[in-house]
């Protein structure tokens, strides 16, 4: 373990996306966001859809939209399970508008509840990802 | 004796199937590749939920209103056997020993009074199996991995298998292989997917946390309602992949030694077309000089 820092890992079902030490990572938790410094104590949270932000010294140096997933944080480690990972510089806004609208259509039509839950689980998670990108962009 | 021009005939229809099984090793090897490396780049993430599972799974299990993908149903009356095979065959005895697997298991399960259900991932397996335990067949799942195996794929399955399970019709989910251990070697698993079964929390799990517990946000048992399906997702996924790359290998394996049968066969044909060439030029050379001789 290096000195005063955390060991971050982002992994997707596909491939591990991330794996190096790191200041400080903020993570979008279930029940709200969290730091985690080095020293942490010992957690399991769910992840929402949202941004984690990875700490370099005192700056942000990177951004990353996850859609959902875990994290395991221990006093040296800090894992996120995530379903879809991708920087946020990545993100395509109109696509994501796109997607967004789909969504929403497919709410106002969906017939069964489970289609329902599953539309308007895609709309949150592209709206999340345009708050992520809106964010980004101001700060 | 075959004539000459029949050996001929069949030295080049040896010399097309050779190339073919020897162009079908080299699609394989490059296939081969591909899944080894994906099923590789796979691993981490189910590792780590293993270790989240191990580290939630222990402390809930024993306690009342567990999550039945947890504890189960009470029952291990219904078995649920999801036989993962290729769609394709010509992969030496890649399909043969999955199904054999199956078939054990079907016997040995009826053979203790289970009743039984499968639900066959790849066409292979399921023409295997239909003829002798069509009836118990529920459905079929084709088409995966035609180019990679992507997640939502096994998603798919997993929703399906957990659709089944809500609705209570099983009560054990046991699913069925091949693991790869090499370009030459895999090995057939019969893995128990519902109830998840639950490693013990190992104490050399490289992190110290000095006999702190978790906490958990937002609940032990949210957290754990959350995980339990996606590991039944996740167990597939990583499933289809080590059969993805177990059955590429053992292609690549069937097809090199294919190849090399039809070599040898092509040098057996050879040597008897040389022949049977040499004999007829030596009976005209002999009937021409005796012909010569007699004038």
């Amino acid at each position: 373990m290096a000195d005063g820092k955390v060991e971050f890992e982002l992994v997707s079902p596909e491939r591990l996306l991330a794996s190096r030490a790191v200041d400080m990572v903020i993570v979008p938790g279930g029940d709200g966001d969290f730091g985690v410094l080095p020293g942490h104590a010992p957690l399991l949270s769910t992840v929402r859809a949202g941004v984690i932000l990875v700490y370099e010294g005192r700056e942000v140096s990177d951004r990353i939209f996850v859609a959902g997933g875990f994290a395991e944080v221990t006093r040296e480690r800090c894992t996120v399970l995530a379903e879809v990972a991708m920087p946020v510089s990545e993100i395509d806004t109109g696509k994501t508008e796109q997607d967004l609208r789909d969504a929403r259509d497919d709410i106002a039509g969906a017939t069964t509840d489970s289609d329902r839950d599953a539309a308007s689980r895609r709309a949150d998670i592209a709206q999340a990802k345009l708050e992520a990108v809106r964010r980004s962009t101001t700060h | 004796m075959a004539s000459l021009k029949d050996l001929r005939d069949r030295i080049g229809s040896v010399k097309a199937t050779q190339k073919i099984t020897s162009a079908m090793k080299m699609v394989a090897a490059a296939k081969l590749r591909r899944a080894q490396e994906q099923a590789e780049a796979a691993r981490p993430y189910a590792e780590r939920m293993e270790r989240m599972l191990a580290s939630l799974g222990s402390s809930v299990r024993g306690t009342p209103g567990a999550p039945p993908l947890l504890a189960g149903t009470g029952s291990d009356q219904r078995h649920l056997i999801v036989l993962a095979t290729a769609d394709r065959g010509l992969c030496g005895g890649f399909n043969t020993n999955l199904v054999r697997r199956a078939r054990q298991l079907i016997i040995e399960l009826r053979a203790n009074g289970k009743d039984v259900q499968l639900l066959c991932v790849g066409r292979k397996g399921r023409d295997a199996i239909r003829r002798e335990y069509g009836s118990l067949i529920g459905g079929t799942v084709e088409g995966i991995g035609r180019k990679a195996v992507v997640f939502e794929e096994a998603d798919g399955i997993a929703d399906r298998i957990r659709t089944m399970f809500a609705a209570g019709e099983f009560d054990v989910c046991t699913l069925i292989y091949a693991k790869f251990k090499s370009a030459i070697a895999n090995e057939v698993q019969a893995q128990q997917l519902i109830p998840a079964p639950v490693p013990e929390a190992s104490d050399d799990a490289g992190d110290d946390l000095g006999g702190a517990v978790y906490e958990y946000e937002p609940s032990e048992e949210a957290i754990l309602a959350d995980l339990l399906p996606r590991n039944v997702s996740v167990q597939i996924y990583r499933a289809l992949l080590e059969n993805a790359a177990s059955e590429h290998g053992a292609r690549m394996a069937a097809m090199d030694n294919a190849t090399r049968n039809a070599g040898e066969r092509i040098k057996g044909l050879t040597l008897t077309y040389n022949r049977t060439r040499q004999a007829m030029i030596t009976n005209e050379l002999i009937e021409i000089i005796s012909g010569a001789e007699a004038l």
